[in-house]
């Protein structure tokens, strides 16, 4: 009886600390399909504001995405396998690595702005492109990426399968693209998913390296919150809502899925041991 | 065959050294350098301590990182355990719920906070309604302390879950049946089993408060935390040796107590947000 009381008792807190995270969001998205959010969803439902917001504000969707596929791709090219080399050296060296290259998520991303301002604000071009903010983007992601794959390599005996690749021929690259990336994948994928999310979603470096030329989504949100009517401002943290969604389902998906995959590993017998078992009772 | 292949191991790990050196090594080092730079040379490191809204500003974000760090793993030990310990339907669904703001950047949550307690927010017209009082605080102190909450609460509580879960039941059963009260057994059987967890990401949540910048940028502009302090002094004051001193020191802190969740946690859900 006690116990029932105290399960409702639980049930009902967590259900008010899930509504404190849930009823903003939806809040914001009613305001931005509603004609006027101060008389309430009875003064009627419109696109309006959604046809407002990518009229103004289009541009920032292209660069964010532009700026997430391009830091995918370089976060790829140099991270996986700076991963692999420090999965494969281990030491001292390697976990020394690994700390300073987690650095930037431990600083604050003004603090990394304001370095990278100081130091190239003088080059003018590159100040004023594009790239300047994919350059923060890189140092804030590259993290997860190594990290991620570092993770999945060091869970597994890849030296193994590499040295008995080897065994057979195979020159490093053919072992590097055949079998390191390949069992690298589930890492890889998680990694991917999480610099895609971050980089469309980073804030405190991006509004110190942006320019009125180069605004992505964050930023044009900050902008449309200090000076866009409230409805405006919700149609746009809408559409942030829906391109940033779906990524993280996916995140949530592959996470489950590992730990569904680490639980089956806990079992020490493997179906193949058990049909063995089975044979030699026989 | 493992030392023939050291050059190329070198040459994949390259790329990444150096852009990491050029963009972010470099550059800090000169940020340190340039905090130094000022009138008052190496004195700027400890104008913390000596400029007076410095000074405040650093006692004020600390006070509100300590805060909602407290706050936060309250609640989320609170809700993580029953989360742990229950099956239900609909508990997938709670827990999706409750990790999804992970990834929301700052100013969304400063907008956030907005609607629920600002001019049109739902806590004025709820107050209004019933005491006939506008109840609006999103633009205070208050508002950011909701802010920083409603970021720090999914954080918190995945790591609350992970801990949780290697509770071993039986421990809690010996204590039981020994004759222990429940609250004897959250004391002294739960709490310090989950120690190690809490403190990892009480460290986080810490670190994340005292660094977060878009959720005070949208809320207002004159609430002083140590970011947005460091914003004014860059972008108005134009005291750069200044803004990149109290940068490095806000970066040694936040970096410390991410260190301390590291080590004893051996992972992370950390990002200065």
């Amino acid at each position: 009886m006690q116990r029932r009381w105290l399960f409702n008792l639980q049930l009902a807190f967590t259900l008010f600390v899930c509504a404190f995270l849930i009823v903003p969001v939806m809040l914001s998205a009613l305001a931005g399909v509603t004609e006027n959010f101060f008389f309430g969803i009875k003064s009627g439902f419109t696109f309006r504001w959604i046809i407002e917001v990518w009229n103004l504000y289009s541009e920032t969707m292209y660069l964010s995405l532009l700026i997430a596929i391009a830091c995918l791709a370089v976060t790829l090219v140099i991270g996986v396998p700076a991963a692999y080399v420090l999965a494969r050296q281990g030491g001292r060296l390697a976990r020394f690595i690994e700390e300073v290259i987690v650095l930037p998520v431990a600083v604050p991303g003004l603090a990394i702005a304001l370095a990278l301002i100081i130091m190239y604000g003088g080059f003018r071009d590159f100040r004023t492109s594009w790239v300047f903010i994919l350059v923060g983007h890189i140092l804030y992601t590259l993290p997860f990426m190594v990290r991620s794959v570092l993770a999945v390599l060091s869970s597994m005996n890849f030296r193994e399968l590499e040295e008995g690749a080897a065994s057979l021929g195979a020159s490093f690259w053919q072992r590097f693209y055949t079998v390191v990336l390949p069992n690298a994948k589930s890492g890889i994928l998680a990694g991917s998913l999480m610099v895609v999310t971050l980089s469309v979603g980073e804030f405190n470096l991006t509004w110190m390296l942006h320019t009125p030329e180069t605004k992505t989504l964050p930023v044009g949100l900050a902008d449309s919150y200090a000076s866009m009517r409230l409805e405006v401002a919700s149609a746009y943290t809408l559409v942030f809502f829906v391109m940033i969604i779906p990524l993280l389902i996916a995140m949530q998906m592959l996470s489950r899925e590992k730990r569904q995959a680490k639980i089956a590993d806990d079992d020490p017998l493997s179906d193949l041991d058990k049909l063995n078992l089975q044979k030699d009772k026989l | 065959m493992a030392h023939r292949e050291y050059p190329t191991l070198f040459l994949l790990i390259l790329p990444a050294a150096i852009v990491f050196a050029a963009f972010f090594v470099v550059p800090m080092v000169n940020l340190v350098a340039v905090g130094a730079a000022g009138e008052d040379g190496f004195a700027a490191y400890y104008s913390v301590f000596t400029t007076p809204r410095h000074f405040e500003s650093m006692v004020a974000t600390v006070l509100l990182s300590v805060g909602v760090t407290a706050v936060a793993l309250v609640i989320s030990t609170i809700a993580g355990l029953f989360l742990v310990r229950n099956r239900f339907w609909g508990r997938e669904t709670l827990i999706s719920f409750l990790t999804f703001p992970l990834a929301f950047p700052g100013v969304v949550i400063g907008f956030l906070v907005i609607l629920l307690a600002g001019r049109q927010g739902l806590i004025g017209t709820i107050s209004k309604a019933i005491f006939d009082d506008k109840l609006v605080f999103a633009y205070s102190m208050a508002g950011l302390f909701i802010g920083y909450l409603y970021f720090s609460i999914p954080r918190v509580i995945l790591t609350v879950m992970a801990a949780a879960e290697k509770l071993d039941p039986a421990l809690e059963e010996a204590a039981r049946s020994l004759g222990a009260s429940p609250c004897q057994v959250v004391k002294d059987v739960i709490i310090p089993a989950l120690k190690p967890g809490l403190i990892a990401s009480g460290a986080i949540c810490f670190a994340t408060s005292m660094g977060a910048f878009g959720t005070a940028f949208t809320l207002a502009t004159n609430i002083d935390v140590l970011p947005m302090t460091i914003y004014t002094e860059f972008t108005l004051n134009a005291n750069i040796a200044g803004a990149a001193s109290l940068s490095i020191i806000l970066g040694l802190i936040t970096w410390i107590a991410l260190f301390i969740a590291r080590s004893l946690s051996g992972s992370t859900v950390a990002s200065s947000g």
